[in-house]
C-alpha cells in the first residue's frame, strides 16, 4: 500500500516537470558559467513574470472549461492607457487605477458574451484579442510613451533590496498562493473542476456556472493589466505593439503544466513548475546564443510533446496491461 | 364578426407564409446575411467615395484576398470537422520563403518544379500536423499551436542558414509573373483561387468523403457508430490544409517578390476571422466554402474601404476584432431564431 502511493506520487506529471526543471538546471549550469549566478537568476525571473501571473487566472479559465486568448491585447491596451494617461496628467497612481479599470472592463465584455450569448470563447477571445490590440493602436498610433518616473522604472528595473529577487517575483509568490487555496482548498475551486467536466451537470448540481465563468474573465482582465503595469515599467516604455503573442506562451506554459485543454483537469502547481521550465529553457538558449524563433521551434515541440508523450505511453501502457491480462497474470496494473 | 376574424385568420395565414418563405431562404442560403452586409458596404463607401466603385478598386480587393481565400478554403476543412489549424501562417511562411529561395538558387529550373516543391512542402507539414491530431490523440489546437512556432522556428533557422532575405531582382521574372499574368484579361492568381475554391466547393457537396466531414464535425460519435473512419478524414483535413498553404506560399512569393522569414506572421487570424465571418460553425459540422470566401472578401473589401476613405489604419485591426465578434454575435441570434421558427412550424404543422 505505502509502495502504491509513493510510486503513484513519483508517476503524477508534477513530479516529471520537476524532474525536468532539475535537469534543466543541471544542463544550464553546465553549459554555461553565467547560469547559476545570482543575477542570472533575477534575469530569468523577471523575464518571465508577465507570463507567469497571467498563467495563473488562465489555469482556472481552461480547467473550468473555456479559454481565454485576448490576455496579451489587454496587457497592451492597459499599457498604453497608462502611458497616456500618465502623459496627460502626471499622476501614476490615477493612471494604473484606469488601467486597471480598462483590464476590468475588456474581462467583462469577453465574460458577458461567452455566458450571457452562450458563444465559444476561443472564438470571442481571438476577436477580442484583435479588437483590443486594434484599440491599442489607436490610443496611441505608432508612439510611445517613455518618460516614466524614477519610482516606477525602478519598480519594474531592481530586485527588492537586499534580494535578487524582482517586484514582480513578490506580486506573483502571493497571487500564487491565493490562486493555489483557492482552486485546491475552496469551495469554488471544486466547482471550477464540476464545470469543467460536466457544465450540464454541474449546473443541475445548484453551481451558478454562468455567474462563477463570469468572475473568471473578469479576474483574467484584470490580471493581463496588472501583468501590463508590469510589462510597462520593465522596459519603461508603453507601446501598442507591447507583449504581441505573448496569449500563446501563457497557454503553452497552462498546457505543458498538464492543464487538459478540455477542462476537469489540471494543478496550479503544475503550471507554475511548467513556467520555471520555459523561463529557464529560453535562459540557457539565450545565454547560448540561440535566437528567440530557434527558442519558440524548442517551446513548441516541448508543448506538442507534453501531450503526445504522455498519450503514447498511455497506449503502451494500456497494450501492455491488455497482454498481462491475456496471459491470464492480473496483477496489480491498476494504479493509474 | 366572422368576415373579420376570416380576415384576420387570412392574413396570419399570409404571414406565417411569408415567414415560412423567409426562414427557407435562410436556412438555405446562410450567406444571404452576409451578401447583405457586403452590399451595405458597397453602396455606403461607393457613395462617400465614388473611385471605390470602379472596376479596378474591385480587381484590387479581388487580388489582395485571393491568397486569404486559398488559405480559408483549406482551413474551412479543418474546422468542419471539429478541429481548427492554427498553422497556417508559419506553414505559408515557411513554403513562400523555401520556394522563393529555390528559384533564386535555381533560376533555370521549371517553374512546375518550384511550384510542386512548394506545396509538396505544405503537403508535408500539413501531414505532420494530421498525425499529431488523429494518430497522436493530441487536441488540435494544442498541436497546431505548437507547430505554429515550431514551423516559423525550422522557417528561421532555414533562413539563417542560406540567405536571410529573397528580393525580387533574385528570382526569375516567369515566378513573378504567377501573380501578374492576365488570362482572359483576369489576373492569374484570382483565377487560381477561384478554380480551388470551386474544385474543393464541389468535392464538399457532391463527394462522398466531403458530406462525411461535416458528419464527422456536427457529432463525431455517430459518424463513428455508422462506419465512418473519421481519424482518418480529419487527417486528411489537415493534409489538405497544408497543400492549400504551401500553394498559397508559392503564390506569396510570387506577389510579394521580397521575401524573409517573418512572411505571413499573424495570417491565422485573418484565415480564421475570414471563416469565422463566412458563417462556417467554429464547432464544426456546418458552413460552406462559398461562405468562407465571401468571408475574406468582406474582411478585404472593409480593409480597402477603410484606406479609401482614409480613415487611420490603426483602426483596420479593431475592425478586424470587432468584425468576428459582431459576425459570430450574429450568427447566433440567426440559429436561435431559425431553431425557434422551425419549432414553432413543428408545432403548428
Amino acid at each position: 500500500m505505502n509502495t502504491n502511493r509513493l510510486k503513484s506520487l513519483l508517476f503524477t506529471w508534477e513530479a516529471l516537470l520537476v524532474l525536468l526543471l532539475a535537469l534543466c538546471i543541471v544542463l544550464g549550469g553546465m553549459l554555461s558559467p553565467y547560469f547559476l549566478t545570482a543575477f542570472n537568476f533575477y534575469a530569468i525571473t523577471s523575464n518571465i513574470m508577465e507570463i507567469a501571473i497571467m498563467a495563473l487566472p488562465m489555469t482556472l479559465i481552461i480547467i473550468a472549461g473555456e479559454i481565454d486568448l485576448s490576455v496579451a491585447s489587454v496587457l497592451g491596451l492597459s499599457s498604453v492607457v497608462l502611458g497616456l494617461l500618465w502623459d496627460r496628467s502626471n499622476s501614476m497612481w490615477l493612471a494604473i487605477g484606469v488601467a486597471l479599470l480598462v483590464g476590468l472592463v475588456a474581462g467583462c465584455i469577453n465574460g458577458l458574451l461567452v455566458t450571457k450569448l452562450a458563444l465559444p470563447s476561443l472564438v470571442i477571445t481571438i476577436g477580442a484579442l484583435a479588437l483590443y490590440r486594434g484599440l491599442a493602436y489607436v490610443v496611441l498610433g505608432d508612439q510611445a510613451v517613455s518618460d516614466f518616473p524614477t519610482n516606477f522604472t525602478n519598480f519594474g528595473f531592481s530586485p527588492i533590496p537586499g534580494t535578487e529577487l524582482p517586484w514582480s517575483g513578490l506580486i506573483f509568490a502571493i497571487l500564487a498562493i491565493i490562486f493555489a487555496v483557492v482552486l485546491h482548498f475552496s469551495r469554488l475551486g471544486r466547482q471550477l473542476y464540476a464545470i469543467g467536466n460536466n457544465k450540464e451537470a454541474a449546473r443541475f448540481a445548484g453551481i451558478h456556472v454562468g455567474r462563477i465563468k463570469l468572475i473568471l474573465f473578469i479576474l483574467s482582465g484584470v490580471i493581463a493589466s496588472l501583468a501590463g503595469v508590469i510589462f510597462t515599467a520593465r522596459f519603461s516604455s508603453a507601446r501598442p505593439d507591447n507583449a504581441v503573442g505573448f496569449e500563446l506562451d501563457v497557454v503553452t506554459v497552462v498546457l505543458l503544466g498538464g492543464v487538459n485543454i478540455f477542462g476537469g483537469r489540471g494543478s496550479l502547481l503544475g503550471v507554475v513548475l511548467a513556467t520555471f521550465i520555459v523561463a529557464v529553457l529560453q535562459n540557457i538558449l539565450g545565454l547560448l546564443n540561440i535566437s528567440g524563433d530557434i527558442q519558440s521551434l524548442v517551446i513548441g515541440l516541448l508543448l506538442i510533446l507534453s501531450v503526445l508523450g504522455p498519450n503514447l505511453a498511455r497506449r503502451i501502457q494500456s497494450l501492455i496491461t491488455r497482454r498481462r491480462l491475456a496471459a491470464g497474470s492480473v496483477g496489480s496494473s491498476k494504479q493509474l | 364578426m366572422t368576415t373579420a376574424s376570416r380576415e384576420v385568420e387570412a392574413a396570419r395565414q399570409r404571414s406565417l407564409a411569408g415567414r415560412a418563405r423567409l426562414l427557407g431562404l435562410v436556412s438555405r442560403v446562410r450567406e444571404l446575411g452576409l451578401l447583405i452586409v457586403l452590399f451595405c458596404i458597397v453602396l455606403i463607401v461607393g457613395i462617400q467615395a465614388p473611385r471605390f466603385l470602379h472596376i479596378d478598386n474591385f480587381e484590387q480587393i479581388l487580388l489582395s484576398v485571393a491568397i486569404l481565400a486559398i488559405v480559408a478554403v483549406g482551413e474551412t476543412l479543418v474546422v468542419l470537422t471539429r478541429n481548427v489549424d492554427l498553422s497556417v501562417g508559419s506553414m505559408v511562411g515557411f513554403t513562400a520563403f523555401v520556394t522563393a529561395y529555390f528559384f533564386k538558387e535555381l533560376p533555370q529550373s521549371n517553374l512546375l518544379l518550384g511550384i510542386l516543391l512548394g506545396c509538396g512542402l505544405g503537403l508535408a507539414l500539413g501531414v505532420i500536423n494530421g498525425l499529431i491530431v488523429s494518430f497522436g490523440r493530441v487536441p488540435a489546437i494544442v498541436a497546431t499551436l505548437g507547430t505554429l512556432y515550431a514551423y516559423r522556428g525550422l522557417d528561421f533557422i532555414f533562413a539563417s542558414n542560406t540567405t536571410s532575405q529573397v528580393n525580387a531582382s533574385d528570382v526569375p521574372a516567369s515566378y513573378l509573373a504567377l501573380a501578374t499574368t492576365q488570362i482572359f484579361g483576369i489576373p492569374a492568381l484570382i483565377l487560381i483561387a477561384a478554380v480551388v475554391a470551386i474544385l474543393v466547393g464541389y468535392y464538399l457537396r457532391a463527394s462522398k468523403s466531403g458530406r462525411q466531414l461535416y458528419a464527422v464535425g456536427s457529432n463525431p460519435d455517430a459518424a463513428s457508430i455508422i462506419g465512418i473512419r473519421a481519424h482518418r478524414l480529419v487527417f486528411g483535413a489537415f493534409a489538405a490544409s497544408g497543400l492549400l498553404c504551401g500553394l498559397a506560399g508559392v503564390l506569396w512569393g510570387a506577389r510579394f517578390a521580397t521575401v524573409d522569414a517573418t512572411n505571413a506572421t499573424g495570417l491565422e487570424l485573418q484565415v480564421i476571422a475570414a471563416v469565422v465571418v463566412g458563417g462556417v460553425n467554429i464547432f464544426g459540422g456546418s458552413g460552406t466554402i462559398f461562405g468562407a470566401v465571401l468571408g475574406a472578401i468582406v474582411l478585404g473589401t472593409l480593409e480597402n474601404a477603410l484606406n479609401i476613405l482614409n480613415i487611420n489604419q490603426f483602426w483596420l485591426q479593431a475592425i478586424y476584432g470587432a468584425a468576428i465578434i459582431g459576425a459570430v454575435v450574429l450568427d447566433a441570434f440567426i440559429t436561435r431564431w431559425l431553431q425557434k421558427a422551425i419549432l414553432a412550424r413543428r408545432k403548428h404543422a
